[in-house]
């Protein structure tokens, strides 16, 4: 991927910077210089405060802090008998910094390394300007709050080593874009109700014109340019609200629209305008008794996909992820006073293209189904080590019998 | 001190259950005989290395706006009709119009020989003009092509009984057709050529002579592609740059020639033998000829090989029920080029779990498609009509095992 490859120079003596700066932190860490910022725990949280709550380095009376988590893991998968063998990946290296520039004033930012750095991205780096609870503005390069996993994304946060399909396959996790917005909370007894609408660059034709050879909103990820110009010339909105009561748990729903093609150019008109949609539903909840940790996702996708286009670019897609975790044991390990054991299970499922074929009437395939039970131990809240066996079942465009792949993936996340 | 140690054992052990349980909880591979695609076997190192170029360019290379897709066009890859090497489907089925004799296509600057009815977005696709005959066709399976094409010019034309001498209604014959330069340049060992004419057999008239020519029209007319091959943009009209790398289409070429030849199922069934009996009886065999061989090929795997694919690689006249009223090269309207059975039985894992059979996959079963046989297949169709339901039961029975 070529995204910021003119910054790429720029960002790796930086990364060096920040390491360098890190290791310096850590071994000052043990004198007390530096401080780790707390986790916030309590009920008060929704999906949209996960970019500021993580677990920050700071120093006293510093206002800047630093943060960041790192994603590797093994990999064994084979596909109808056939398989690739062993691999090994370091799926990510996401750094974190934030700032507080004045008392009302705060800045973020958070840039990744996918992949050993074959993928570089500025994730997040917004301005906030903090008015009322109720009433706040942030602009920058903003994640369009659509869904849940697009803004609480980090891997440390999961039991799964493998983002959800429907976030990263279906959306384009993590989607961000430069634009400005604003963003609230109000709190009224158990009920916290929050909301965000930003108006930002957004999706262009490769949507409709990429080599998966589907409507794939993530091929918008390859173009950089969004971070200067919008494609279409038009504003994409991203607005969410969500509702969260503290003893039931949290659901949001979220709404993308927008022009995403280039329709016209140096005053010659293309094409017709053409707008995409997405909505998604976001919920999480614990089952107090149990203990049971559950969190999903539902998008659903409407794409003006010209009508003399091919039909595998379809105008409609869904899906949806269930993570389903039961902590089976909490106690001191080894050195660790809160070690926790979970047994999980993740159901996956997408379909890139809904609908039938003109000239059968038969139903188009294309779609993808996954289970993933999985095993993690959590030695702290910050590190998660997980093991996970994946089974997909994936249909090509004419619903032919799927190929079925298996992996075993075993990998850790932590932040640090 | 023991807590510790115990936890060392139980993350080892289950560390190493995970390792061996590995192969055991991954998906098994079909059976090598339920599936099209794979290599021929003999290919050395260098052809399976090939191969794989050929197979990704031919399964994976999707072509979009910025690699030179249309502006119109049928496909955007050449996997999008030949799922899995097998048949295509009526979605992505395609229109040749324009030609009803061997004078030659009156609608060349209409658009003709092909329809591309798809168009990148901002353009029009193209529309069927006024008055233009048609045909509308599926791809075929593009398994065991190399040893068709290996098949020597001597042998098609030993084949061939153009005026019917032994008398029994088929009079399978030679596609002779002019083909393009650069075929000319990869000219079959002993081809034989006829004032100027040589055999041409891929296609469903026929009409190309050979892998690479195919495959050079398919990304031209398919896929809106161009080539130093087939260097005329479909749109325009213009020769443009080359769009796809000659290198690429060659790897295409190689990987078709190496595709390797559909396996047999239930061979030993009694039914399927007794189906074959009855297939030979009724001179289905006559066209669909079980048994051929290669001649010398510069792929040693290739070379003088007996292989059964069911076909002639001749035209024989199918009838009116099959007749569109359009032709290419120097075919009749109503002739077609006898297609290769073998793969038969495994055609519907490619098209969605349901058979889309003949050229334009109007029958949608093996049954219907014998039964769509006329001309010089009549007399086949007749006495498979008259047989006893057990004994055409056996017989489809026979061509699902291909």
């Amino acid at each position: 991927m070529k995204t910021f490859t003119f910054y790429k120079h720029k960002l790796v003596i930086f990364t060096l910077t920040f390491v360098v700066a890190s290791s310096n932190i850590n071994a000052q860490e043990t004198n007390s210089i530096f401080k780790r910022s707390k986790v916030d725990t309590t009920s008060a949280q929704l999906n949209m405060d996960a970019t500021y709550n993580r677990p920050f380095l700071k120093l006293d009376k510093v206002p800047v802090a630093f943060g960041g988590y790192l994603e590797a893991n093994s990999i064994y998968s084979s596909e109808d008998g056939v398989s690739d063998g062993l691999s090994f990946q370091a799926r990510r290296l996401t750094l974190f910094m934030s700032a507080t520039i004045s008392k009302r004033i705060k800045f973020l930012s958070e840039i990744e390394f996918e992949d050993g750095g074959k993928e570089i991205a500025i994730e997040f780096a917004a301005l906030d300007v903090i008015l009322y609870p109720e009433f706040n503005f942030r602009g920058g390069i903003i994640m369009n709050p659509i869904g849940g996993f697009n803004q609480n994304h980090d891997g440390p946060k999961w039991e799964f080593v493998e983002r959800p399909n429907m976030a990263n396959q279906l959306l384009p996790a993590t989607w961000s874009n430069a634009g400005f917005g604003i963003f609230g909370k109000t709190y009224k007894n158990n009920w916290i109700i929050g909301y965000e609408a930003y108006l930002t660059n957004g999706f262009d034709n490769n949507i409709i014109n990429n080599e998966e050879s589907k409507t794939f909103l993530p091929a918008s990820k390859e173009n950089g340019e969004r971070f200067e110009e919008s494609n279409s010339g038009h504003a994409l909105f991203t607005g969410k609200i969500a509702f969260k009561n503290r003893k039931i748990g949290e659901i949001g729903f979220s709404y993308m629209n927008g022009v995403y093609n280039k329709y016209e150019e140096d005053g010659l008109v293309l094409d017709t305008k053409r707008k995409l949609s997405v909505y998604a539903v976001d919920f999480t909840t614990t089952i107090k008794k149990t203990n049971t940790y559950i969190v999903g996702e539902y998008a659903f996708i409407s794409v003006d996909v010209p009508k003399t286009f091919t039909q595998q670019y379809g105008n409609k897609q869904q899906g949806f992820f269930v993570d389903i975790v039961q902590p089976v044991l909490k106690r001191k390990v080894l050195d660790w006073d809160n070690a926790t054991l979970n047994l999980a299970v993740r159901f996956d499922y997408v379909d890139w293209n809904i609908g039938t074929f003109n000239e059968t009437n038969t139903n188009i395939g294309d779609d993808l189904w996954a289970v993933t039970p999985a095993i993690s131990f959590r030695p702290t809240s910050q590190t998660v080590f997980r093991l996970n066996y994946r089974y997909q079942w994936q249909r090509d465009i004419l619903a032919n019998a799927p190929a079925n792949q298996a992996s075993w993936l075993l990998g850790f996340s932590t932040y640090f | 001190m023991k807590t510790k140690r115990f936890y060392y054992i139980i993350a080892a052990l289950s560390f190493i259950l995970v390792i061996i349980s590995c192969d055991k909880t991954l998906p098994n591979a079909p059976e090598e005989n339920l599936l099209l695609d794979g290599p021929l076997e003999g290919l050395t190192h260098e052809q399976q290395l090939q191969f794989l170029k050929g197979d990704i360019a031919f399964n994976d290379d999707v072509f979009t706006v910025e690699k030179g897709l249309g502006p119109l066009f049928n496909a955007n890859s050449c996997a999008t009709c030949h799922a899995g090497d097998g048949k295509g489907h009526p979605f992505i089925g395609f229109t040749r119009f324009g030609q009803t004799d061997a004078t030659g296509n009156n609608f060349l600057n209409q658009g003709a020989p092909q329809l591309q009815n798809k168009a990148i977005p901002g353009y029009a696709p193209e529309q069927l003009p006024a008055g233009a005959t048609f045909s509308n066709l599926l791809a075929p399976a593009v398994t065991g092509l190399g040893f068709l094409d290996a098949v020597s010019d001597a042998d098609l034309i030993a084949l061939s009984d153009p005026n019917d001498i032994n008398n029994d209604g088929i009079s399978g014959v030679p596609h002779w057709n002019t083909i393009p330069e650069y075929a000319k340049a990869q000219l079959r060992p002993n081809t034989i050529t006829n004032g100027g004419k040589h055999i041409t057999r891929f296609g469903k008239k026929g009409a190309a002579y050979n892998l690479l020519q195919q495959t050079s029209e398919a990304y031209n007319q398919d896929m809106g592609i161009t080539s130093v091959f087939e260097i005329i943009d479909t749109y325009s009209g213009l020769e443009i740059d080359p769009e796809v790398g000659t290198e690429q289409v060659n790897d295409v070429v190689f990987y078709l020639k190496t595709l390797k030849a559909p396996l047999r199922r239930d061979e030993t069934n009694p039914d399927v033998i007794e189906g074959e009996k009855l297939f030979t009886e009724m001179k289905c065999a006559s066209c669909h000829t079980p048994t051929l061989q290669t001649g010398p090929s510069t792929i040693e795997a290739l070379s003088n090989k007996t292989f059964h694919p069911y076909t002639d690689l001749l035209l024989h006249d199918m009838g009116t029920l099959l007749d569109d009223n359009y032709t290419e090269g120097f075919a009749l309207t109503s002739e077609w080029k006898t297609p290769a059975l073998w793969g038969l039985g495994l055609s519907q894992d490619s098209q969605g779990g349901t058979y889309f059979l003949m050229h334009d996959g109007r029958a949608k079963s093996i049954e219907e498609a014998i039964l769509l046989h006329g001309g010089e297949a009549l007399q086949s169709k007749n006495k498979y009509e008259q047989l006893l339901e057990s004994k055409k039961k056996q017989v489809l029975k026979f061509l699902e095992s291909l």
